[in-house]
């Protein structure tokens, strides 16, 4: 049995160094934590001397499992991955398919493909906002985000299917064409994300309590950024130039006006002020393209058994995490030889320990919340 | 008409008849004892679903809603739910400690039951040191928090005792001097004279601003106190789990609960008294009439009425702020809650010396 | 102006704070925007997105005929192998020739990810996405169905 004379065996005594510290897990049962991410940090009273992420509890070799999936159906399985963005992790791999194939995605797939990677974007960024202030310890805006979360959803469920790994995109375009519904859904949606908007506000982004939680909190500078591979809202929010969207577009993207969300404060506040603007860019690239959806396919006309050459292929995509890479070595088979999945959520919480030493429990929930992080993304 | 005071007097005189007088004041203690288990009990169970509801409320749901018309019954449910749970002692812990914890939480909130005026002339024990009584009592709930986490050897609870003891420490100089504010204006610490002198008036109404900003301290400092959120720091969920009842199970967890909705009850009554003037109906300087037709409400009904709509303010304190954190609750308590609260007291000093109140 | 500043502070923390609880407020006294979808009891007014992924299902016509021609299109296209077909072969009365044609369609309910691989693979819309979503049972071998009725038939002309 476990008897306190064993835990205390090997303590530090008095007057060698780190006497007093309390070694707690956070996770991989936590409320805070999101999944079953797994800390170990070592506490002096409430401050915080170090933090050590243990990963693996939701390993489900995600990768391995694609090598003997062919290039149609390894698709769905990405979306387990960081299943909030899991549209747009789908289309990333549609993407290094279509690379590896040649083929050219109709006008319209590529229209229906942004506009839901930024529907999902803001569900994504949605939820993210109601456990960020769940984490801070406000119930009230979970339940207020996820108003709005829902009408995304019903527009998902309307055309593809599903509410939340919805495997909408194959290889040369979307499985299906668009609900008649959608453009009116979508219109409607847009209605009340304007009229509702000003609550975030309100109700989080303005009260002081918060800002005094956010401020100053977990400060990353721009070369630790780059030095720890942030991306995504993360590194923008220390004024890292890295939106994939701009940076190597994609898709439509470079045809569409959009700004990137550059903050230079590198705090908290900074990765939420990014992330709540990010969903304004995001409205309002959904704005340009919903009155004008081009006619055509949906879908490029592929062969039944897809091979794609010898060589290897890599794309990047920006999720609402960051950059999601995904690299296929090909040896010509139906099924790729390797892939790998370069995950935003790994990189951004290798910084975690960085940005939160010498801080408070209540600073690591805070940046936690803010680093956004989806454990089977972290994990695959 | 029935009120409470008659009926406690009828209740006296009929068992001053029927056994003699030291019986009776054993029965009387009896009866006492029960009522205020019983009003405990009830408390909890409204307490719980008032929470319940107007959490849900706030956050666009609909609450509880199963059990009994409305879900009223809900939390009789969950009570009967956490009777009939295991209630666990983990290897390890200080068994005396650990179990007699919750007992040392309810006790102090029963303590502070006694002074409390339900009705006009209606109270435990109309004792004449009643505001004295009540600071030192509720000073004690902090032993309580702070058994409860050493004895469960639990990291968790282990610190979110200490952030409750460093917590509760320090509001209680805010509190106490807010409440001062109101004894200066009075002149006396007997909670009967203080009602008394809000007959004409409650003192949020007559004593001017600064004794809205006293009332606004107190608030604060007794949310703090009974740790309820925007300072649920003993708890912290997100970041203790459950801070220092992590360990606590079925009626253990149940007395904590409980003590905690009735510290707030208790506290709200006290404000009530203090700033609202307690039982005493809502007067208006001399409108003789207008006074006259609100003595016509109960003072119980008062009372009530008062001390819900301050819980009701806690509760919504609650659903719309988020948590502080450690440093940042002690750097309000002692950079501007203890500061204003004293240069306050002093400007109600000079209102009292003075005169200037009405 | 160390003073002027504490009490701007002050001031400014208490509007933000009071901005918050107007809000909440709001909803707390207007039950009309309750979101709340009470779902075992609004059951028959519930309504799916026609689309919407549940579980795969055979339509069968009047006279007992699907469109399945026991190709295994949809078996190769599953990701996780929760479909398995087992054909045989149908002797044309008229012209003695043998046929192949479906004996049992084994789907795995408790395998099937919902990702609609095997409907779009199939040539002859045989299969479809039905839209319920109440798969509970207590028992999981009844999450292996057979999806041809028995008896059924392929439909005239599908090839
Ligand atoms: S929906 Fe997907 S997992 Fe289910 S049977 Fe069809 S192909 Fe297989
Ligand atoms: S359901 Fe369609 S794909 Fe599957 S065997 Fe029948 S005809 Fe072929």
């Amino acid at each position: 049995m476990y008897r306190e004379t064993e835990i205390i065996k090997d303590a530090p005594q008095f007057g060698e160094p780190g006497f007093g510290d309390l070694v707690i897990n956070v996770g991989p049962q936590h409320p805070a934590t999101h999944g079953v991410l797994h800390l170990i940090i070592t506490l002096n009273g409430e401050t915080i001397k170090d933090i050590k992420p243990n990963l693996g509890y939701i390993h489900r070799s995600i990768e391995k499992m694609c090598e003997s999936l062919t290039y149609r159906q390894f698709i769905y399985v990405t979306s387990r991955m960081d299943y909030l963005s899991a549209h747009i992790n789908n289309h990333a791999c549609a993407l290094v398919v279509e690379k590896g194939l040649q083929v050219e995605v109709p006008e319209r797939a590529q229209v229906i493909r942004v506009l839901f990677d930024e529907l999902t974007r803001i569900a994504s960024h949605e939820l993210w906002w109601g456990a960020m202030a769940m984490d801070l310890g406000a119930f009230t805006p979970f339940f207020h985000s996820f108003r709005e979360r829902e009408t995304i959803n019903v527009i998902m469920e309307e055309t593809c299917g599903a509410r939340l790994t919805m495997n909408y995109y194959v290889p040369g375009g979307v499985m299906w064409d668009l609900h008649p519904d959608f453009q009116k859904r979508v219109k409607d949606f847009i209605t009340l994300y304007k009229k509702k908007i000003h609550e975030y506000d309100e109700l989080v982004t303005g009260n002081i309590i918060f800002q005094n939680r956010m401020k100053g909190i977990g400060y990353i500078s721009p070369e630790d950024v780059i030095s720890y591979g942030c991306t995504g809202p993360v590194a923008r929010g220390s004024g890292v130039h890295s939106d994939i969207r701009k940076v190597s577009p994609y898709s439509i993207y470079s045809k569409l006006d959009f700004d990137e969300v550059l903050e230079t404060g590198g705090d908290s506040f900074a990765r939420y002020v990014v992330r709540i603007k990010e969903m304004h860019q995001s409205i309002k690239i959904i704005e340009q393209l919903i009155d004008n959806i081009p006619e055509g396919d949906f879908q490029a006309k592929t062969k039944a058994v897809l091979k794609l050459p010898k060589g290897e292929y890599y794309q990047s995509v920006e999720t609402a995490r960051g950059e999601l890479g995904v690299y296929i070595v090909s040896e010509g088979g139906t099924t790729p030889y390797r892939i790998k999945f370069r995950s935003p959520g790994f990189s951004n919480l290798s910084a975690l320990n960085h940005m939160i030493k010498g801080g408070k429990i209540g600073d690591l929930i805070a940046a936690m919340g803010t680093l956004d992080l989806v454990i089977p993304d972290i994990d695959r | 008409m029935w009120s409470f005071s008659e009926i406690a007097k009828n209740i006296d005189l009929w068992l001053n008849d029927l056994v003699g007088s030291t019986w009776a004041l054993v029965l009387e203690m009896v009866i006492a004892g029960v009522a205020v288990i019983g009003l405990f009990a009830a408390l909890g169970l409204v307490l719980v679903i008032m929470e319940r509801k107007v959490a849900a409320w706030i956050q666009i749901r609909l609450g509880p809603n199963r059990v009994g018309p409305k879900g009223m019954f809900q939390s009789m449910a969950d009570t009967v739910k956490l009777l009939v749970k295991e209630g666990m002692t983990p290897d390890g812990a200080d068994r005396l400690l650990f179990n007699v914890a919750p007992f040392i939480a309810m006790i102090v909130a029963m303590l502070l039951m006694a002074p409390i005026a339900f009705a006009k002339d209606f109270q435990l024990w109309d004792m004449n040191i009643g505001v004295l009584y009540i600071t030192a009592v509720s000073s004690l709930s902090v032993i309580g928090i702070l058994m409860a986490g050493w004895a469960s050897n639990n990291k968790y609870s282990l610190l979110g005792a200490m952030r409750s003891g460093a917590q509760i420490v320090s509001y209680e100089l805010s509190g106490g001097l807010a409440i001062l504010a109101v004894v200066v204006l009075t002149g006396s610490i007997s909670l009967t004279d203080i009602i008394k002198a809000q007959e004409n008036g409650w003192w949020i109404f007559k004593g001017h601003i600064p004794v809205i900003i006293a009332f606004i301290i107190y608030i604060i400092a007794v949310t703090a106190e009974t740790n309820r959120a925007p300072f649920d720091l003993a708890e912290a969920e997100s970041e203790l789990t459950a801070g220092f009842h992590t360990e606590y199970s079925g009626m253990k967890f149940a007395l904590f609960f409980l003590a905690e909705y009735i510290n707030v009850f208790i506290v709200c009554a006290i404000g009530a008294t203090l700033f609202f003037g307690g039982w005493m109906p809502l007067h208006i300087g001399n409108w003789q009439a207008f006074n006259h037709i609100m003595d016509y409400i109960p003072s119980s009904v008062w009372f009530f009425g008062k001390t819900f709509f301050l819980i009701f303010l806690i509760m919504w304190f609650r659903w719309t702020f988020p948590r502080l954190r450690i440093d940042q609750l002690l750097n309000l308590e002692w950079k501007y809650l203890l500061p204003i609260s004293m240069i306050n007291l002093l400007l109600v000093t000079l209102i009292a010396i003075l005169g200037w109140h009405f | 102006m160390f003073i002027k500043d504490y009490i701007k502070d002050i001031a400014s923390a208490l509007k933000s704070l009071a901005t918050g609880m107007k809000m909440t407020g709001y909803y707390f006294t207007h039950h009309k925007e309750i979101i709340t979808e009470q779902y075992p009891d609004n059951r028959d007014t519930l309504v799916l997105a026609e689309r919407f992924k549940g579980e795969v299902v055979m339509p069968h016509d009047e006279n007992n005929e699907h469109a399945c021609t026991g190709c295994t299109s949809c078996e190769l296209a599953c990701p996780n192998g929760s479909i398995k077909i087992i054909t045989k072969f149908d002797v044309d009365a008229e012209t003695g020739k043998r046929k192949k044609a479906i004996d049992t369609w084994v789907y795995h309910l408790d395998l099937c990810t919902m990702c609609g691989l095997c409907v779009e693979a199939c040539p002859t819309n045989a299969i479809k996405m039905a839209p319920t979503f109440e798969h509970s049972v207590f028992d999981r071998n009844k999450l292996v169905k057979k999806l041809n009725e028995d008896g059924s038939k392929v439909r005239a002309g599908v090839e």
